[in-house]
């Protein structure tokens, strides 16, 4: 039974192995447009999981334990089960008591920026995933049956199957900007490897809220672990954990590329492809560029970032232009509302400044805003800073905006053969090649610089969980194995 | 003692301390030569520890600038002085004398704790900085007094400083394990009951042995940044609760200012008192430093050396604290929750040993 919400500011405790850990150390998340203090946030030092990953990891019972002997297909259904309390129901967080789902968006929007319409969708992205759970390990381990992670053999399409965990558990450094990535780590339970979450910042509503409805549908606290730390820290949960998945920019990237044991999801710089054998169509491909770019407040490392054109590349950025003007700055609580502000107006103005200074080298114009006026890219609304939806015409991809990705709804727009396209993207997290050319989709398909790959007017930012996102998790998580027995 | 005897004390200590200093047949070079340009007189304008405002912030630059020779005061000429140096600076070390006066500092650190808080007899490890530092000499001479010999191992802050400088934190995490697991080897190879270190290196210790299971006793711990979370950590986890711990704020100018006992409604927030009279704490406004900040505000932490080996008046620590008052154990301020200055509004390098 829960208690009342109070109103009281809500306190997170850290939790370790299942157990609430109370710091002196506290951060205050604030509301981002009136400064108010929507929580507390116990901060650990470094030593804390240090401490905690070390001693299980030397003699105290495996993590795998703590579910239990609950069985992978157990853990399904409670996941499923969860699924409806993260949606629907209540969780209990101290000092506050019962936070209902109305309450975990209007403070999870408070506190990212992020208007209530994409809290509301990024949440219905988690639970789909909760409730779906067992197709989408389906999908990543191509269809093994779920008692493998039981017994870890299984026989599968007659072949005898062994996997091992590559880690005692999975470690997630999560960031504020997309309450969506938790979706991320969420099978991970299924599989029966425990979970170290890393709040962001402004968001440590959504893993405490998924590890509370875990728990109250019935899998074992000990499995969950929530810390709220320092870079430090983080550092430390990643050193010392099995597995982890970081979020970062290049620098992060670069940082852990040699680390076999982290996956990093950095800068996505998706792209649309448009082949030589449609672009006279383009126009009928126009919903889908603007979506692909500004859906969820064009936050996300799958929004497309840049679109290659073999012509009409003027007349394509004009366009989008024109239907970005029409998006405006509303308030958080606005139902049409879809764009974020920035919990952070120092990032908007480096993001506002580092535009302008692009520019500045030739080779690029800024349609956006020659269509809304000088210095109108930045606005003000209800005491928060929003960066409104900009389109760059460049001449190439290697000018300074031609091949970046910012945190709002930013495209650009450059013109190349179709033939140079491929040896020329770089490193692109999603492509979406709209093309009929067989001969080119081949090619594609051989390309080993594009992570995920749509044929046909598809948005980059659909996702289908089924699918690897930056990597399998099943495969990040499991490593087969060959077994013979006499 | 109580405040009043301990004023008297103090401006008695004061007036002596000065004569001493600023007299022909005592004083150093440099501070008789310093009376000559200063266009007054400290012996008769110094009446009472207030009187020090008289006296500008001492830089400890000069300690960088001048030779040590000419710190030497008279009294102490033909006696051969140890030169102590600071911790992580690089370039030309800042460097004091000294003859004494670490033996009077940590005698009077070791009785203030019971025969059982470092037991008597019982082996002692230092695990931090030695070469050229105050701290090597002070440790053992601690252990000796209480009937123990010290086992030692280094570690070269400078080094650390510049590797993580330059970007190299691969370099400075093996460094510190190669201190580290020297300093598991003594443990488990010695018999040991206290130890000497910083609070990182205790936590890298303790995650590779228990150190209650390993028969330690009591842990002297200073060097970096407290906060009351981590003081708490290191007590109930590091620790393990069973293991006497002594956090303490020094350096080289000062000696070391002991913490007061914790009691529950410190809540782990750490109050250290300076050697009064031989080092005075004051926390002051930054931009007013003759003003003390008020009882419970955080302010920038000034130290006052009055030794007769040594002088330096009214320094500028690197430190903020929060004033706080005199104690049961020290009849006078104390500075507590220390951490360095402007560490609220910008990123400081520290605590990297």
């Amino acid at each position: 039974m829960i208690a009342k919400a109070s109103k009281q500011v809500p306190h997170f405790q850290a939790i370790r192995s299942g157990v609430p850990y109370s710091s002196l150390d506290v951060a205050e998340v604030r509301d981002v447009r009136t400064g108010e203090i929507l929580a507390e946030v116990s901060q650990v030092n470094a030593g804390v999981p240090r401490r905690d990953l070390l001693l299980s990891n030397r003699g105290k019972a495996k993590p795998r334990t703590f579910f239990n002997g609950l069985t992978a297909k157990e853990l399904v259904e409670k996941t499923k089960q969860a699924g409806e309390i993260y949606l629907n129901g209540e969780i209990e967080i101290e000092g506050y008591g019962a936070q209902d789902s109305q309450a975990y968006i209007e403070l999870l929007s408070g506190s990212t920026g992020l208007p209530k319409s994409l809290c509301l969708l990024n949440m219905e992205k988690v639970y789909y995933v909760l409730t779906h759970v067992e197709g989408v390990i389906e999908g990543l381990s191509r269809g093994l049956d779920l008692t493998i992670f039981d017994n870890n053999e299984i026989e599968h399409l007659g072949v005898p199957v062994c996997i091992y965990p590559e880690g005692e558990e999975l470690a997630v450094i999560l960031p504020s900007n997309s309450p969506g990535v938790n979706a991320l780590w969420i099978p991970a339970i299924a599989m029966k490897v425990p979970v170290i979450l890393k709040p962001g910042r402004e968001d440590p509503w959504t893993p405490y809220r998924l590890i509370q409805s875990m728990v109250q549908a019935g899998i074992p606290k000990e499995v969950f672990s929530f810390y709220p730390t320092d870079h430090a820290g983080s550092e430390a949960i990643v050193e010392l954990s099995g597995r982890s998945i970081v979020f970062g920019g290049d620098a992060t990237v670069k940082k852990y590329a040699s680390n076999p044991n982290v996956e990093t999801h950095g800068t996505g710089r998706s792209k649309i492809l448009i082949g030589e054998d449609l672009i006279e169509n383009w126009r009928d491909y126009l919903d889908v560029l603007v979506k692909s770019v500004a859906a969820n407040g064009g936050r996300s490392c799958i929004n497309t970032s840049c679109i290659v054109v073999p012509k009409y590349g003027d007349e394509i950025a004009q366009a989008i232009a024109e239907a970005f003007a029409k998006i405006e700055a509303k308030s958080l609580d606005d139902p049409e509302a879809g764009l974020a502000g920035f919990a952070n107006p120092t990032m908007a103005e480096w993001i506002d400044q580092s535009i302008d200074e692009g520019l500045e080298t030739s080779g690029a114009i800024d349609l956006t805003t020659k269509l809304r006026g000088p210095g109108t890219r930045k606005v003000e609304l209800e005491n928060m800073t929003y960066l409104l939806p900009t389109v760059v015409r460049c001449d190439s991809l290697e000018h300074p905006l031609g091949n970046t990705e910012f945190l709002f709804p930013y495209v650009s727009v450059v013109e190349m053969p179709q033939t140079q396209m491929i040896d020329n993207i770089g490193f692109t997290l999603v492509a979406t090649a709209i093309t009929n050319d067989e001969h080119w989709k081949k090619e594609l398909l051989q390309t080993r610089h594009i992570d995920r790959l749509n044929f046909g007017p598809m948005p980059t930012c659909i996702v289908k969980w089924e699918m690897p996102h930056e990597g399998n998790l099943f495969e990040f998580l499991f490593k087969r194995r060959a077994l013979m027995r006499a | 003692m109580d405040l009043e005897k301990a004023k008297q004390v103090l401006d008695a200590y004061v007036r002596e301390m000065i004569k001493w200093h600023f007299s022909e047949d005592t004083g150093c070079p440099f501070w008789l030569n310093w009376k000559k340009e200063a266009g007054w007189d400290p012996v008769a304008e110094i009446k009472s520890y207030e009187d020090m405002m008289r006296f500008d912030h001492f830089s400890d630059e000069t300690l960088r600038d001048h030779q040590p020779e000419e710190f030497v005061p008279k009294a102490f000429l033909g006696r051969p002085f140890n030169v102590f140096e600071t911790g992580g600076t690089t370039g030309m070390p800042k460097q004091r004398v000294g003859w004494d006066d670490y033996k009077v500092d940590y005698s009077e650190f070791s009785d203030h704790y019971s025969d059982d808080f470092f037991p008597k007899g019982e082996s002692w490890l230092m695990v931090g900085p030695t070469g050229p530092r105050r701290l090597r000499l002070a440790i053992e001479h601690l252990a000796n007094v209480r009937g123990s010999a010290c086992y030692f191992v280094d570690l070269d802050p400078r080094w650390v400083k510049r590797l993580i400088s330059e970007g190299h934190y691969d370099m400075a995490r093996k460094y510190q394990e190669h201190v580290v697991d020297q300093a598991i080897t003594i443990i488990k190879g010695r018999s040991i009951g206290s130890i000497f270190t910083t609070p990182k290196l205790l936590e890298s210790i303790a995650e590779r042995v228990s150190l209650p299971r390993m028969g330690i006793k009591g842990v002297f711990a200073g060097g970096t940044t407290m906060t009351p979370q981590y003081v708490r950590f290191l007590i109930e986890e590091v620790l393990e609760g069973q293991v006497n711990f002594a956090p303490t704020y020094g350096n080289t100018l000062m000696g070391l200012a002991i913490s007061r006992k914790l009691t529950p409604e410190d809540n782990y927030s750490l109050t250290y008192y300076a050697p009064q009279p031989r080092a005075i704490l004051r926390v002051v406004n930054p931009e007013k430093t003759k003003e003390t900040v008020a009882y419970g505000d955080y302010g920038r932490v000034e130290l006052t050396t009055l030794t007769k080996e040594f002088f330096v008046p009214r320094f500028l620590e690197r430190d903020e604290a929060i004033r706080r008052e005199p104690c049961h154990e020290f009849a006078w301020d104390g500075v507590g929750d220390v951490r360095p200055f402007g560490a609220t509004t910008k990123k400081v390098i520290e605590g990297v040993y």
